[in-house]
């Protein structure tokens, strides 16, 4: 399988995000200018400071070509994952419910933190079990997830509530600790943890993101039990 | 850029009428920072015999590069007398960085430098600056930076104990200058990894920011900034130029601060590091396709000292036309453009058949590029304002001829510093001193600063903050060789064979240096060294930046003589030679000079970044044993300190030989994989070390020390000397470290407290309180 | 363009501003926001709005104020 990797100006961690994929399957950079996806079966919208953050975190990016044939691929089920600032472009560009505000400290945050699977068995979440504990880096200033209640309510009816911060671990405040959602139809996923920083004990001291990816490869490849 | 056949000769060559044309008088150069003698002598050069008076222009290129800033006026005849040479060395001093010889075809570039001014007047902004420039100077020789590392110093940051509002100012500074780090370092994706800060008074009036940063070439494609081939293209790229910083490195860096900083804020740089980040790409893949001859970046007195170092360097002329400049603001006259310090530009040298080439690149980068000179062969500095020539300048005069100046040591005959203030009584319990001593500002855990910088982006990260006492990271960022993977499916074998590494570390404590200059900068190399060793590295190379206060004073002067002879004696001795540097000089008010503080960076290489040593303890049951030639004492300690002692006249004497092969045993056995850790005992001694191998593990122990029969048990405690090392293992791990070098069993690792007894006395905290007492910082960022 | 948080909405920016102000001896103050500013010159001032729906306001947690400073119209 083939995962295409989103690079735009002032993205960082895109060549992590390549190489965590690398780990279960083909990936190559996906230059933001233009409109090939090139045959990609999934997406990754990596992490970093996309256009500087300027304006508002990922809402720049969000117009750029590149994401116009994103969107469409997701409209038609494709697998999106947005990490970070790519949770940032998929709120700002409406394929997934909620924004992303800055940390309630304010700050800046690096802190490895303790994620619990509220969700599982989806495109993204398939290798993990229901209360799984996953131990993910985060590092951002706008992590802050928000939706008003009707939304909140309806997702969790839904099933998109995915990953939330467990418990003491969320330093960005989050409403109602959540770390990652799921659009309706669960084929596009965000977090703000980096998932690619967590594929190796030696450099992550946690290999808990590869199931991430695993999943996805797993969706992809119909093997789903 | 063809000369105008009715401008005048080329000796004047200043067209009449022009704005340029109204004439500096002596007075305009005093206030540039020149003194009387160095006016009369630019007057000199200007024009050989007869002598021309500089212009505008020309006297604000010549005060720039003629200012300490630039020109290292009082240091650059000490430095000369570093090592500078050695078995790994690829890149010297002289280059915007040196690089030391990693293996495999690569070279880990890295330079330290400082921009403690700027950051008085405007912390976040001042530091976050500083960030980009060292950056720059690292991928201006092709290298891609991989990490950043800060030292940091500023007053005491919190009111007790000289009084209410009293932190507040060291408090900003702290703030603003960590966020700006993070900011620019995070944006841009390059992991801070690694720094120290230190709290004392004498940084009060003047904080220091020292920015240090390592990147990763090939070694046959590092590329150097003699500027060469005269009829080349000159290519300004980056940014748009404004009037940040103007007259930044001589109204600023030469001087020492006074009352009038308000008016200095509108020189203050503005840093940009999503620019950066463009400026980067495209400067690397200007290189990768070796569209270039040479490059620079523009840091200090920015287009000036650019182009004239570019022009000295290769001993060849420059002539550049302000009016091809790509400006951000308008009506900037020519000496603004020429002595703006605007961030995020780069000068490169560039053969007239690819500038068309480097312009697509720097389009589809989305940054600047605009063709402004070429080089000549008149070895003179030619500045155009369109057709116009506003300045002619000899190369040699403007780089190599300015004075330099023999120093006048004379050792203080009585102390220059105020004793700290006491803030613990002398009869305090060992237990309540030892928990003061880890709830202290320049021991306390750093873990509010470093969380606000991203550690791990780039994938390299094996060691963070406060999991070892030195930086880790994994040479190949893919170790895995996933990006050869063409599979479906079959992940490659994970972690099969060594996987080498680079370690850093930086260091310095200036009340130490302040005790005893020399033997205080050779503590300080030694610390790095130490802090390698525990890692499992072995040194390649060393940085440093030189921040002093005004070496015109004598006493001062004898700081910076003995501090840069025992730098020197402590590199060979190491064999860990110095490839580049910095120096800021200056560093003082009416309240008198900073701690003389020679800020170490050092560089080393390890084998399998799977045996990087760990510092906090591992596993219950574990050994535990001091090694090392450790003679602690109490002065300059910083028990000393809170007690409110005044400095000694000097430090006892080194046995460097002794350290050096204790870090070699040490460095043996980490990478061996023979110990669970490997600490080096700093600041607060060898309980303050126990109490931090306790807090990084989680798990307390059971220490019993020799009674030194006449010793002060408080000296055997929270005494102080490099040299010591803690570590632990399993019984068998410490007695094969143990055939190597004298180890000294002192306890076993276990519980959920911290014991230690010593004589009669025993002391005894719980891991809970220790935890509170070091995360005392965590209030100063509210 | 104003552009400010929803009401409703943590907004700890403007609490830390709020926070600072008596200490720096400033009374009697509450309700602190802090939200962006925006100026431009437009041909057309009616597609402002539009501007700030699409891109320079996230409407789902912001709120925009529109002022035409001066203009034809």
């Amino acid at each position: 399988m083939k995962f295409g990797v989103l690079q735009f100006p002032g993205s960082c961690d895109e060549v992590d995000a390549l190489q965590a994929a690398r780990r279960v399957g083909d990936a190559e950079l996906l230059w933001h200018g233009q409109r090939d996806l090139r045959g990609a079966d999934a997406i990754i919208v990596p992490g970093g400071f996309s256009y500087g953050d300027y304006l508002r975190a990922g809402a720049i990016a969000r117009f750029a070509p590149i994401m116009e044939s994103v969107i469409d691929f997701a409209r038609d089920g494709g697998l999106v994952l947005g990490i970070c600032n790519g949770f940032q472009v998929l709120c700002e560009a409406r394929l997934l419910p909620g924004a992303l505000l800055g940390n309630v400290n304010r700050r800046f945050t690096f802190r490895q933190v303790g994620l619990e699977v509220l969700n599982s068995g989806g495109s993204f979440t398939d290798g993990c079990a229901l209360g799984e504990r996953l131990s993910i880096p985060a590092k951002h200033s706008w992590g802050r997830y928000y939706a008003d209640a009707e939304t909140l309510a309806a997702m969790d009816r839904a099933g998109q509530l995915v990953l939330r911060y467990a418990a003491g671990e969320n330093f960005n405040g989050s409403v109602h600790d959540i770390a990652g959602v799921s659009n309706e139809r669960g084929n596009v996923f965000g977090l703000m943890p980096h998932p690619e920083h967590a594929i190796d004990e030696l450099v992550g001291g946690s290999s808990d993101g590869l199931k991430i990816f695993e999943s996805m490869r797993l969706t992809v490849e119909g093997a789903r039990v | 850029m063809s000369e105008d056949p009715g401008v005048a000769t080329a000796s004047s060559g200043i067209a009449p009428g022009t704005a340029s044309a109204q004439q500096p008088t002596v007075e305009d150069a005093l206030a540039l920072g020149l003194t009387r003698a160095e006016y009369e002598l630019v007057c000199e050069k200007q024009d050989g015999a007869g002598g021309r008076a500089p212009n505008q222009v020309e006297l604000a290129m010549y005060s720039l590069l003629w200012s300490e800033h630039c020109a290292y006026k009082h240091s650059k005849r000490l430095l000369r007398t570093l090592p500078t040479e050695g078995r790994y060395v690829v890149m010297g001093p002289g280059e915007n960085a040196g690089a030391v010889d990693v293996g495999g075809g690569l070279v880990c570039a890295f330079k330290v430098e400082s921009h403690n001014h700027p950051s008085a007047v405007e912390p976040f902004q001042g530091a976050a600056t500083g960030v980009g420039g060292i950056l720059r100077d690292i991928f201006a020789i092709g290298a891609r930076p991989i990490a950043v590392l800060d030292s940091l110093r500023f007053g005491e940051p919190l009111d007790a104990p000289l009084g209410p509002g009293s932190g507040t100012r060291s408090r900003y500074l702290l703030d603003g200058a960590v966020a700006g780090i993070g900011h620019y370092g995070n944006s841009i994706g390059v992991p801070t990894v690694g720094g120290e800060v230190y709290f004392e008074g004498p940084y009060e009036q003047n904080c220091l920011v020292n920015a240090m940063a390592l990147g990763l070439g090939e070694r046959e494609k590092l590329v150097r900034s003699a500027a060469a081939g005269p009829g080349n293209t000159l290519v300004l790229f980056g940014a748009r130029t404004g009037r940040d910083g103007i007259g930044g490195a001589s109204v600023l860096a030469s001087a020492e601060l006074g009352e009038a900083d308000e008016g200095k804020r509108p020189t203050v740089q503005v840093g940009d590091p999503f620019e950066e980040k463009k400026l980067l790409e495209c400067s690397l893949e200007l290189l990768e396709r070796g569209l270039i001859v040479a490059l620079q970046d523009l840091g200090a007195a920015g287009l000036t000292s650019s182009a004239a170092e570019m022009a000295s360097k290769g001993e060849v002329g420059i002539d550049l036309d302000v009016a091809k400049v790509p400006l951000r603001e308008g009506d900037m006259e020519p000496f603004e453009v020429m002595v703006s310090e605007s961030q995020e530009r780069m000068l490169c040298v560039v053969e007239p058949a690819n500038v068309d080439a480097v312009m697509e690149l720097c389009e589809k980068w989305e940054v600047n590029g605009s063709a402004i000179g070429t080089v000549t062969d008149t070895g003179r500095m030619r500045v155009f304002a369109d057709r116009e020539l506003v300045g002619n300048m000899p190369v040699r005069a403007l780089v190599d001829d300015c004075p330099l100046y023999d120093l006048q040591p004379v050792k203080p005959s009585g102390p220059i510093y105020r004793p700290p203030v006491a803030s613990l009584a002398a009869d305090t319990s060992p237990r309540e001193t030892l928990l003061a001593l880890v709830g202290s500002p320049n021991i306390a855990s750093r873990r509010p600063l470093f969380e606000q910088y991203d550690a791990v982006v780039q994938s390299r990260t094996v060691r963070r903050p406060e999991q070892a006492d030195a930086a880790v990271l994994a040479l190949d960022r893919d170790p895995h060789h996933t990006g050869d993977s063409h599979s479906t499916g079959d992940s490659p074998p994970a972690g099969e064979g060594p996987i080498p590494a680079l370690a850093v570390s930086i260091d310095c404590n200036g009340r130490r240096v302040a005790a005893d200059p020399y033997r205080g900068t050779i503590e300080a190399v030694l610390e790095c060294a130490s802090n390698l060793a525990c890692v499992g590295a072995e040194p390649l190379g060393t940085t440093n930046n030189l921040n002093f206060g005004n070496p015109e004073r004598p006493h001062v002067a004898w700081q910076l003589t003995e501090s840069v002879r025992g730098l020197g004696d402590a590199c060979r001795a190491l064999e860990a030679p110095i490839v580049g540097g910095n120096v800021s000089l200056y560093n003082e008010t009416s309240s008198g000079p900073i701690y003389p503080t020679p800020v170490i960076g050092m560089v080393g290489r390890l084998p399998d970044a799977r045996c990087a040593g760990r510092l906090g303890f591992a596993r219950a049951g574990d050994t535990i044993a001091l090694v090392g030639p450790f003679a602690p004492s109490l002065a300059a300690s910083e028990l000393a300190k809170l007690r409110g002692d005044r400095l000694p006249d000097g430090l006892p004497d080194i046995d460097i030989g002794a350290v050096h092969a204790a870090q070699f045993a040490i460095r043996g056995a980490v990478r061996v994989g023979a110990l669970s850790s490997a600490h080096d005992i700093a600041e607060g001694g060898l309980a303050t070390a126990l109490a931090e191998c306790c807090l990084a593990g989680g798990l307390g122990a059971d220490v019993r020390l020799p009674a030194t029969g006449d010793g002060d048990p408080l000296a055997d405690l929270f005494g102080e000397a490099p040299g010591g090392f803690l570590i632990s293992g399993t019984p068998n791990g410490v007695s094969s470290l143990g055939r190597r070098t004298p180890v000294s069993v002192i306890g076993t690792v276990g519980g959920d407290s911290l014991h230690i007894g010593i004589g009669d006395l025993l002391l005894s905290v719980t891991l809970a309180e220790l935890a509170r007492a070091h995360g005392a910082l965590a209030e100063l960022f509210g | 363009m104003l552009i400010r948080p929803k009401a409703g909405i943590l907004d700890p920016q403007g609490e830390a501003v709020e926070r600072a102000l008596p200490a720096l001896g400033f009374k009697g103050v509450e309700n602190v926001h802090v939200g962006r500013l925006v100026e431009l010159e437009v041909e057309d001032p009616t597609q402002v709005e539009a501007m700030c729906e699409k891109l320079l306001a996230n409407p789902l947690v912001e709120d925009y104020e529109i002022h035409l400073l001066n203009g034809i119209g």
